[in-house]
């Protein structure tokens, strides 16, 4: 039970690094500006890179004998388990920095947590990744500041950024009985606890940067469970692409 | 028989492809190298986690190792513990700033959100009036600078702890 229960969580952080990673992308050579276009694509990298690792230790801890990138490029939607959050379109600058906050503002105190797991294997990637991700909720939180406390214009772009995505957070926290045996074993967080800290974080940025959390608390999920949004298909069809086109391409 | 020893000395001309005047040793990404079942492990720490060259260095690592005569050589990639910036020698600190590279230096608490940015000195006049352009510079590991006294713009090598 326990190792069945590893492997689909360590998919689940695999899938949401490697989703985020892939929108990231789109905008190689569409930045708003030079430096934020070489940003946005670092950090899709790290993201690729953190993915990496992770699918290896799922791929080990299934034991049958798939490798990374069969993990990547070679399932069905339904098969991947990140958040909705992560497929989301990336809209407008402020759509892709607020979605990025929001991840980064959760990816951090589960990486802290998660450096303490008895899984050493878990542990070593959680510590490895810890320093790029502080790179990254300092690069989204500045950007979520700077919008929200600066023009009219970014301002409600913003606002509007947040009001949209605010459904999708909840999804972050999803726990099932998978994460309640790994839990119950020692192995990985609560997630209320991590929830804590994202919401301190959350209202402390959002408060120096004059933006409001919604009222409305209507939530989405389903991704957890492979039942992802109608975006997810287009995302796929993008990302696996030259696998599906000419199988067991190599470059 | 090779030794341990000769091992890292042959690593020593195995460069970044990226920073080429940088040596693997000179990084601090080579770290066990040990004989198992008659097989020469290297073990290695990655920089960061999607960082290209770490494939491109084990493959210039092979490929050295069996120039020498060592042609059942294994790398083993080890994450703990992680590499820091810390682990760059001191010549190789000075090769980078040579090379036009500002290398790392101390910098504030990352959760200080718009903190001044290190002081870093310009590799080429050596003034500290420089200013950061951007956190994120042409590879993950660097971030993009700009000389105020000479104007010339140049990459930092980021801490990274």
């Amino acid at each position: 039970m326990q190792e069945s229960a590893l492997f689909e969580y360590v998919l689940r952080l695999s899938d949401d690094s490697l989703i985020l990673a892939q929108r990231l992308g789109e905008w190689c050579g569409h930045g708003p500006i030079l430096e934020e276009d070489i940003a946005l694509t670092n950090i899709s990298l790290d993201l690729i890179g953190q993915a990496i690792s992770l699918y290896d230790l799922a791929a080990a801890l299934e034991g049958k004998g798939r490798d990374h990138d069969q993990l990547a490029y070679l399932r069905y939607e339904n098969e991947y388990k990140n958040v909705l959050l992560v497929e989301q379109p990336n809209g407008d600058f402020a759509m892709t920095l607020l979605r990025q906050f929001f991840f980064d503002a959760f990816r951090l105190p589960l990486y802290e947590a998660l450096m303490q797991s008895p899984v050493e294997q878990l542990a070593a990637i959680a510590a490895k990744s810890v320093k790029e991700t502080r790179y990254h909720l300092k690069h989204s939180s500045e950007w979520v500041i700077r919008m929200g406390d600066g023009t009219e214009e970014s301002h409600q772009r913003a606002q509007a950024a947040i009001d949209h995505l605010w459904r999708y957070t909840n999804e972050l926290f999803y726990e099932d009985a998978h994460d309640h045996a790994l839990q119950a074993a020692g192995k990985v967080p609560a997630m209320a606890e991590i929830q804590a800290k994202w919401m301190a974080t959350v209202t402390s940025i959002l408060s120096e940067a004059t933006l409001e959390i919604p009222k409305n608390n209507w939530k989405f999920d389903g991704g957890r469970e492979g039942r992802h949004s109608e975006h997810m298909g287009y995302l796929l069809s993008d990302l696996q692409y030259m696998q599906r086109a000419y199988p067991n391409m190599e470059w | 028989m090779v030794s341990e020893t000769d091992i890292r000395a042959y690593l020593e001309e195995v460069s970044d492809p990226e920073i080429p005047v940088l040596t693997i040793t000179d990084l601090g990404v080579v770290q066990h190298i040990y004989l198992q079942d008659q097989t020469w492990i290297v073990e290695l720490t990655p920089t960061y986690s999607g960082c290209p060259a770490m494939q491109q260095i084990e493959v210039d690592l092979l490929a050295k190792l069996k120039e020498k005569g060592i042609p059942n050589a294994k790398v083993k990639h080890v994450l703990s513990p992680a590499w820091t910036t810390d682990w760059i020698s001191e010549a190789g600190r000075q090769k980078l700033r040579l090379y036009g590279i500002a290398p790392p230096v101390n910098e504030p608490d990352k959760t200080a959100l718009f903190s001044e940015p290190p002081r870093v000195s310009c590799p080429k006049c050596n003034s500290n009036n420089t200013r950061m352009v951007s956190l994120f510079g042409s590879t993950a590991c660097k971030a993009h600078y700009q000389c105020n006294a000479c104007q010339e713009p140049f990459d930092y090598f980021k801490c990274l702890k």
